[in-house]
């Protein structure tokens, strides 16, 4: 496992969605310290949330054995969490994209647009076993003090 | 907050009252299994308030969507009242929001289904 750099925190979780909830809740408290508005750590919260789910489900497919690692910084320009799983792999180029007409009436498909849509940069990288995904959400420029 | 969901009727419509979460873990099975019972009674109009669920998950769309499909193949109509802002600009993002009959007010959405 990674060694966390000072400031950033970093969990190894089972793969349950008690889990998914404990993520959620370090996002929230993330966000709502980097000062979001509600709108934007409604947001923020949901990709987050989205990405845990995905690497509990749909790549550790609940499998007690294999661990969710999770980790969050503020690095003083955006927040930056990446969550890894032990899973078989995804390959987000092959996702369907869930806005097609063909697909708007599919029951799944949704996560990584989702994703997308709330953060600035989302990056998978494939660990063989396993995906990471590493989430960007840039801070708002400091106002102009004039 | 898990969903919680209470039924009544209303000039023929089956109104479900959501209030909480419709997320994978929360609601989305409990959705599931309440559109299901009402379409296996044979219950053709459904009318889903959402006036107090304040957040959805891709788990919660999909649910949606999979009981608005249901539903029409069943011969039923699914709609929805009163989306809180959150819920409404997820359905927006996700171009769902053509998909469903959205109402703001219980009357009209009532009156609908005639």
């Amino acid at each position: 496992m990674d060694k966390p750099r000072a400031g950033k925190l970093q969990f190894a979780l089972s793969s349950t969605m008690d889990s998914v909830t404990e993520i959620e809740a370090a996002a929230e408290k993330l966000a709502t310290d980097a000062g979001f508005d509600e709108d934007a750590r409604f947001g923020f919260t949901m990709a987050v949330r989205e990405a845990a789910v995905n690497a509990v489900l749909h790549g550790n497919e609940y499998d007690p054995a294999k661990r969710v690692t999770a980790s969050f910084e503020n690095t003083g320009k955006s927040l930056v969490i990446a969550i890894k799983d032990q899973g078989a792999g995804l390959d987000p180029d092959k996702i369907p994209d869930p806005l097609a007409p063909e697909n708007l009436l599919r029951g799944t498909g949704r996560g990584i647009f989702l994703i997308r849509s709330f953060m600035d940069e989302v990056h998978f990288r494939q660990l063989h076993p396993g995906t990471e995904i590493t989430l960007v959400k840039y801070l708002a420029p400091a106002a102009d003090a004039t | 907050m898990a969903l919680t969901i209470a039924s009544r009727e209303v000039d023929g419509v089956t109104v479900l009252d959501l209030n909480g979460r419709i997320t994978l873990g929360e609601g989305s099975v409990q959705l599931r299994e309440a559109i299901r019972d009402l379409i296996s009674k044979g219950m053709k109009s459904i009318l889903l308030n959402m006036g107090d669920v304040n957040y959805i998950d891709s788990s919660g769309l999909g649910e949606l969507v999979s009981a608005y499909t249901t539903g029409k193949n069943q011969g039923a109509a699914l709609k929805l009242l009163s989306l809180t802002k959150k819920v409404k600009d997820v359905l927006q993002l996700t171009k769902l929001y053509t998909v469903f009959d959205i109402f703001d007010d219980e009357a009209s959405a009532i009156a609908s289904f005639k």
